[in-house]
């Protein structure tokens, strides 16, 4: 980009440092985005793969597994690796992955929100595409706000009920809020779409129009579209929240990212020390102010004034649309023009955490966990306690997605207000797939517990079995059934037992007896 | 004047298009009204889907070999009966019709043992078939299924194609069955030159035991869990909608308990027996013999027999036996 493109009168030669001036390096711009598209497809990929499909090519012997790390972006999550280090006093398994996020962050900033994380990456593209605000309305709404604060507030009431074993982050952590948007509504709502247009192909009876139904069972059979249809108890509330941030973005760009993400205040804490960043030269700003309308983080990257690293997600948009050379990133930038801190107040942060510390106790003080406890709460095989399962699962609907028979669905408020959107099995939808444990192997936080299938059928032999979480041997226990005799016409009736229903009472089909209850005499 | 003629020309124009407009609305409403019909399903004769071949008459109609690995048991079992190439012509599309509707693995005797399914590929292939297809409409989530019960890539490694159900590929059929009227069907089974049922003996919960006409079960989509509150009527109904060209009934291992599902080893008995033919009654009737019942004991076999879709006394046919050992 020469002068030549800029407007008349931009390049002015009395203005210092114009002569010497360097050319934008626009090629980090390019990377930036080679690398949130690379790492979008990587996620949906993965998100694709979260459902056994089968293979012919593997025998009877071979255990049932998915053949990626489906969770890893869960596992890298360091909001994840935090929130649950404090609510169980230790990191589960992947999770240690996140020390890579939280040491690059620590190094050179949030890359992550700019660069990595799908659901920036969503919302940019979302930001991007043809915004209801333009030029001068654009700038302005690109300007720093006080209520983008809001995000560090969150997060330290979402911390402070981690600390008192609730772990409520997952709700806005952006990675498990994603994972379950398209899991839970998403995704079976395309495949739904999906599959109707196909099947209507397919019922012409028009062979080319078949044809073409085949073809895109193929071509979509491993991404878009499940093996079968999914359903998922009120998925619609889900969706819904998932398209409301989405169209947020239309008004202020990443909304989401800027005012409500956890996980970008944390990591905007975390870069306080960043040795990399930008450096600008304010004397030669003209005020033109194209870094920000093109600005993601809402970082000021205008002249005039410091630039926020907190908020800044090094998309290197500013550097690429400034045409005076005033912005600059580098490692170890001098520090007059940088401003490391959050806008925080002190007060706000304490009532943050108090009330994070306060919610708990009440919701605690609430029916549903510890006294008249839904009954159907049955949760999948391999789960921890349920007051441990409360301080595990983030409520990323892995295991809601990878169940085969649909029987993992979203609760509502049957285990109280904190279990929203937790797992239960509802077997009315499906059932628990006899020697099937893929949940405990998607579940990145131990929530459900990594169990084998010997495990699960109690045939783990004795000392062989990692089978924390379980307190005692045998097979893995769901939920707990039981005859009321008291109550049981069979037990009381002998002859109802023996199927004298009298005229009509028989239906063709063999009665037989349950073996409970007391044997009919005679 | 101008204006004069302008209105009468817009008054004819406008009015014209009121006109088409209510015209095409009511045209449109009472062709609608006429399309108006009942939607439920209109039902035909009785249907049945016959794949059969006719057999000279000194040909056994029934051959039980004992003793030996699965693979050499079809072979000796098909061999008096003139081998695969009576019953599969060159360039035949040939369905096999395992039983793989459980998550099970192939010692638990759940599903029809793996390699008989391949053996028989290999035969189809060698007598010429041009295609064989492999499939079932599994109980258990099918993926699982066919992988775990070892058939998948058994059947696949001999050539065979092995399908999984697609939703899209069930048509509504008019069984008009004494309890199946109309059902959906997987039609890739139907979409056959010849059909060769391969069922799996063992103990069934509601039906006593499920051999080969309970099999048929397997081509059904649907709730077809309701067919259990009568569940004798229903075997015998798909038994008369598919008549297969032969039927090779693998009693390998037998899962004399706690059917159709097992999964306890100690409920599984070593047989070494596989049993072909073409009489689908006849040989449920011996193969319920295996958990020591008598035909007479099986309200599906005996509707079978009532409704001419074979001999139960089985003893009155030819009877060949065949022992490897």
């Amino acid at each position: 980009m020469s002068a030549s493109n800029s407007p008349p009168g931009r390049v002015d030669p009395d203005v210092p440092g114009t002569a010497e001036k360097r050319k934008p390096r626009f090629w980090l711009r390019r990377l930036r985005r080679i690398s949130q598209f690379t790492f979008l497809g990587l996620f949906l990929f993965l998100l694709f793969q979260s459902e056994f499909r089968g293979s012919f090519s593997r025998g009877a012997a071979d255990t049932v597994r998915l053949d990626y790390p489906v969770s890893i972006f869960l596992e890298l999550d360091p909001l994840v690796a935090f929130s649950t280090a404090l609510s169980t006093h230790a990191l589960y398994g992947n999770v240690i992955w996140a020390l890579l996020l939280i040491a690059g962050t620590i190094v050179i900033g949030r890359f992550f929100c700019g660069w990595v994380c799908p659901m920036g990456t969503i919302n940019h593209l979302f930001s991007s595409y043809k915004p209801e605000r333009k030029g001068k309305r654009r700038v302005d709404a690109n300007r720093y706000k006080k209520w983008m604060s809001i995000k560090y507030y969150l997060l330290f009431a979402l911390i402070a009920m981690a600390l008192l074993t609730s772990m409520q982050a997952g709700l806005l952590d952006p990675i498990p809020f994603l994972v379950r948007s398209l899991a839970v509504s998403i995704l079976p709502g395309i495949s739904f779409g999906l599959r109707t247009g196909l099947d209507f192909l397919y019922g012409t009876n028009i062979a080319s129009l078949q044809w073409l139904a085949d073809a895109g069972y193929r071509v979509f059979g491993t991404s878009l579209l499940s093996i079968k249809p999914q359903y998922y108890y009120f998925g619609f509330v889900l969706g819904a929240v998932f398209l409301a941030v989405a169209v947020l973005n239309r008004f202020v760009t990443r909304f989401w990212c800027r005012g409500v993400c956890p996980l970008g205040a944390l990591l905007g804490l975390l870069s306080r020390w960043s040795i990399f960043g930008m450096e600008k030269n304010h004397s030669r700003c003209d005020d033109c102010n194209r870094c920000l309308l093109h600005c993601q983080g809402a970082c000021d990257p205008q002249g005039k004034v410091p630039w926020r690293q907190a908020e800044c997600h090094l998309c290197m948009n500013c550097e690429a649309a400034c045409p005076e050379d005033v912005i600059r990133f580098r490692f170890f930038p001098k520090t007059e023009a940088i401003n490391p801190l959050p806008d925080l107040r002190r007060r706000r942060a304490l009532e943050s955490v108090a009330a994070g510390m306060v919610v708990l106790p009440l919701v605690r003080a609430s029916t549903g966990l510890a006294k008249d406890y839904h009954a159907g709460v049955i949760r999948p095989p391999g789960s921890v306690d349920e007051t441990d399962f409360l301080a595990r699962c983030l409520r990323c609907g892995e295991c809601m997605k990878v169940c085969p028979t649909n029987a993992i669905q979203p609760a509502l408020f049957e285990s109280g207000l904190e279990g929203l959107w937790t797992p239960m099995l509802k077997m009315r939808v499906g059932y628990c797939e006899y020697s099937c444990v893929l949940c405990s192997q998607v579940c990145p936080t131990g929530a459900i517990w990594k169990i084998t299938e010997a495990e699960k059928l109690g045939k783990a032999a004795a000392g062989d079995g990692s089978a924390a979480g379980r307190k005692t041997a045998g097979p893995v226990k769901i939920g707990t059934a039981f005859y009321d005799q008291g109550r049981c016409l069979r037990g009381v009736l002998p002859d109802f037992a023996e199927g004298d229903l009298g005229p009509g009472g028989d239906r063709g089909a063999p009665r037989r007896r349950h073996g409970h209850g007391p044997a009919p005499p005679g | 004047m101008m204006e004069e003629s302008s209105s009468r020309r817009d008054f004819l124009i406008r009015s014209g298009r009121v006109g088409a407009g209510v015209a095409v609305a009511c045209g449109l409403g009472f062709w609608l009204r006429e399309r108006s019909r009942h939607p439920g399903r209109e039902l035909t004769a009785s249907q049945v889907r016959s794949y059969r071949i006719d057999i000279p008459d000194d040909v056994p109609r029934m051959v039980v070999a004992t003793g030996g690995t699965p693979e050499a048991l079809a072979a000796a079992a098909l061999a008096p009966l003139g081998g695969m190439g009576r019953f599969v012509a060159r360039g035949d599309v040939v369905v096999l019709k395992p039983n793989i509707g459980w998550d099970r693995v192939p010692q638990q005797a759940a599903n029809t043992n793996p390699d008989l399914v391949k053996a028989l590929v290999e035969l189809c292939f060698q007598a010429g078939a041009k295609k064989v297809v492999v499939t079932d409409v599994s109980c258990n989530d099918p993926r699982r299924c066919f992988q775990r019960s070892g058939i998948a890539r058994a059947a696949e490694a001999a050539g065979a194609t092995v399908l999984l159900p697609e939703e899209r590929k069930f048509r509504d059929y008019r069984l008009n069955g004494e309890l199946l009227s109309v059902w959906p069907v997987y039609t890739p089974i139907l979409e056959a030159d010849k059909i060769i049922n391969v069922p799996v003996v063992k103990h069934h919960n509601l039906s006593r035991v499920t051999i080969g006409m309970k099999n048929w079960y397997g081509i059904l989509g649907g709730r077809r869990n309701q067919l259990h509150q009568n569940i004798d009527v229903g075997i015998a109904d798909l038994a008369t909608f598919v008549r297969p060209t032969l039927t090779v009934l693998d009693a390998y291992r037998v899962l004399v308990a706690n059917g159709p599902q097992g999964g306890n080893l100690n409920d599984v008995r070593l047989v070494k027996t596989v049993v072909a033919g073409v009489d689908p009654v006849a040989i449920d009737a011996l193969g319920a013999s295996f958990l020591g019942l008598r035909p007479e004991q099986i309200p599906y076999i005996r509707i079978g027999h009532e409704r001419g879709l074979g001999n139960m006394n089985y003893a009155e046919l030819q009877v060949k036996h065949v022992s490897l050992e």
